[in-house]
């Protein structure tokens, strides 16, 4: 904001932030003038961004909860996602929507889905899908500094992580996979909190003498397929883990990513570990129950190694 | 610029105005009979009977002003100072589209003169509109945007919130509801509970303003007031233009017979607004009957080149399929 004075933010309580914090703090720095406080409007929000952007400036959206861009889906499919295309490359719109998403802790059916793969299905629509403060800082500026609409998905439950970033400025470009820990035996692809359980099982099933290769893809759109299929070569065995839906979710499509272009790396099934398909339950054992678990994603490793 | 401002200006205004509502006129019947002939793909919502809105609404638009639109969307282009060739070519599918062949009919859009399309998801452009006004009052110019819609978008979601969100900024947006009274067959009568849409305006306290649709004058009066409104930044207008469209809905939609009686639309047509503009410029000697002929043919001349324009004009190159996503 300090580099581009086209960058403002707009969204429902963003100058306070009671809900994550994550703009709090910004209106003292940036004035009223750039931290909009909306009306409870999604669709609105993101329509007016849409226009904003069209009309020159770089809107960042906030959508507080990720469930609630269903409102806007016309907003960011219809509208945002498909104008560069439409208009024959006449315009672009340079928007990043900034929303958390997954399970928090019995927040209920309509607070806590990760709706990921929703739009790595829409052309035109960037997904980010950061799982540490590193990767957040180096691809928010990515998604801010480009010209085209980004979906800046956040997790509730990553808001508390600490983790090492550097005061300098730096970026980390779409479509970059990151190999969060290296193993020889099996690749576990998953995205934002799933990296970490992922991680938390591959430190068990080490202990078990497998080694886990975790590949985080970061952004879901453009997909960086070559470090996925580069993995899938070395392990010869790929697990996926997912917080949404397994049914045409992200694991369907890395899956049939690996069965079209590597399927002759592979030396056992691919198995998809997500949530059933079902809504996410408010009780907290069922909650937890739907939600995948290192103990989940070390048993769809073992199933696939013995 | 007033149309009743008086002399010279008064005169080269109004034969604009004319000229303009005649080019859209003739362009969208040759669009009708080339849609008719299987000329064109998809469908075509024509804006014949409706040319008065957007004529009187956009003569007092500059051309960094921003025009939003609907589903029926070309007079809101050629209002504006669109190109009738490369809207044509739009139609046809063709490379010198203004869209490069990619929108067509409903997503026509004309960046150089800042109409940013047409828009055939309902109400979706009141939002947007919203937008380009947040954008023009940070970035300081004294922009407008007018947005167009119809009386079926007034009862969409997006109407309230983009509404809202401009009232409550104070944006420089006229929101211009034609009231064609039906939405595809549905009598307006059925889907909204109020008889003036313009009454809604309360509800955000802003002004609200009924207009004859069919009176370009009246519109271009009230039109320039809800702009100049907008021009200081003292916010937006929600302008509401009776209209009535002389075709059906889009494609085979029949223009009466089936929820329109024929006596309904001849007594619309009685009203024409290029009719009744053309008798107040040759009664008052604005022009004589042969010069109105002259701007007749020339005009239609003009539609043909653009429909020999777009004939000829190549079909995109596959590839482009797979750019500008």
């Amino acid at each position: 904001m300090h580099r581009d004075e086209r960058v403002f933010i707009l969204g429902e309580d963003v100058v306070f932030a009671y809900t994550f914090a994550v703009t709090k703090g910004l209106k003292d720095e940036f004035g009223e003038e750039r931290i909009l406080d909306t009306p409870i409007s999604e669709n609105g929000i993101i329509g007016v961004s849409v226009g904003a952007a069209i009309g020159g400036m770089k809107p960042v959206a906030e959508i507080q909860f990720e469930d609630l861009l269903l409102l806007a889906m016309d907003q960011v499919v219809n509208q945002a996602a498909k104008m560069r295309y439409m208009s024959g490359g006449q315009t672009h719109v340079p928007l990043v929507i900034r929303t958390p998403g997954g399970f928090w802790g019995s927040f209920g059916p309509h607070h806590s889905q990760n709706i990921e793969s929703f739009f790595m299905h829409t052309p035109g629509l960037k997904v980010a899908v950061p799982s540490t403060a590193y990767d957040a800082k180096g691809l928010l500026k990515t998604a801010i500094r480009g010209d085209d609409p980004v979906l800046f998905l956040e997790h509730k439950r990553l808001y508390q992580m600490q983790g090492e970033v550097p005061e300098e400025d730096y970026t980390i470009p779409f479509g970059s996979a990151d190999v969060k820990r290296e193993g020889d035996d099996v690749t576990i692809v998953a995205t934002q909190l799933m990296v970490h359980r992922s991680l938390e099982a591959a430190r068990e099933l080490a202990s078990r003498k497998i080694e886990v290769e975790v590949v985080d893809p970061r952004t879901l759109a453009p997909l960086d397929k070559k470090t996925l299929l580069a993995s899938v070569e070395k392990t010869g065995r790929l697990v996926i883990v997912e917080e949404g839906c397994r049914t045409a979710g992200i694991g369907a499509e890395i899956a049939a990513i690996v069965a079209e272009e590597g399927i002759g790396y592979l030396d056992a099934p691919i198995k998809r570990v997500g949530v059933p398909d079902v809504p996410i339950p408010f009780s907290p054992p069922l909650e937890n129950y739907v939600i995948p678990d290192a103990k989940r994603i070390v048993s769809a490793v073992e199933s696939i190694v013995r | 610029m007033k149309a009743e401002s008086g002399g010279r200006t008064e005169s080269q205004n109004l034969l604009a105005i004319y000229g303009k509502m005649l080019e859209i006129r003739y362009f969208e019947e040759r669009v009708g009979a080339l849609w008719r002939r299987g000329m064109l793909p998809g469908s075509v919502h024509l804006y014949v009977g409706e040319e008065a809105v957007a004529v009187g609404v956009c003569i007092n638009l500059r051309q960094d002003d921003y025009v939003t639109s609907t589903h029926r969307g070309h007079g809101h282009l050629l209002a504006k100072g669109g190109n009738m060739s490369k809207l044509m070519a739009e139609l046809y599918g063709k490379k010198d589209g203004y869209c490069r062949g990619k929108g067509g009919s409903m997503h026509a859009a004309a960046f150089d003169i800042r109409m940013i399309g047409a828009n055939p998801i309902v109400g979706a452009g009141i939002p947007i509109a919203a937008g380009l006004g947040l954008s023009i009052k940070m970035r300081k110019t004294d922009q407008v945007c007018a947005c167009f819609f119809g009386d079926g978008a007034s009862n969409q979601g997006t109407f309230h919130e983009g509404i809202n969100f401009a009232a409550i900024w104070k944006l420089p947006v006229v929101f211009v509801c034609e009231n064609n009274l039906y939405g595809v067959s549905v009598p307006v009568s059925k889907s909204t509970p109020v008889v003036d849409i313009a009454s809604r305006a309360v509800g955000y306290g802003i002004p609200g303003k009924v207009v004859d649709g069919m009176d370009v004058l009246a519109i271009s009066d009230t039109a320039a007031e809800a702009v100049e409104r907008a021009r200081k930044g003292l916010g937006p207008t929600l302008l509401e233009c009776k209209t009535y469209r002389y075709e059906g809905h889009s494609r085979g939609d029949p223009a009466f017979g089936v929820y329109r009686t024929r006596d309904e639309v001849e007594a619309w047509k009685k009203r024409d607004p290029i009719e009744k503009l053309r008798q107040h410029l040759v009664s008052s000697g604005y022009i004589t009957l042969e010069q109105d002929q002259e701007i007749r043919d020339s005009i239609a001349s003009a539609v043909e080149e653009a429909v020999r324009f777009a004939e000829e004009s190549p079909y995109p190159p596959l590839e482009d399929a797979l750019r500008d996503v």
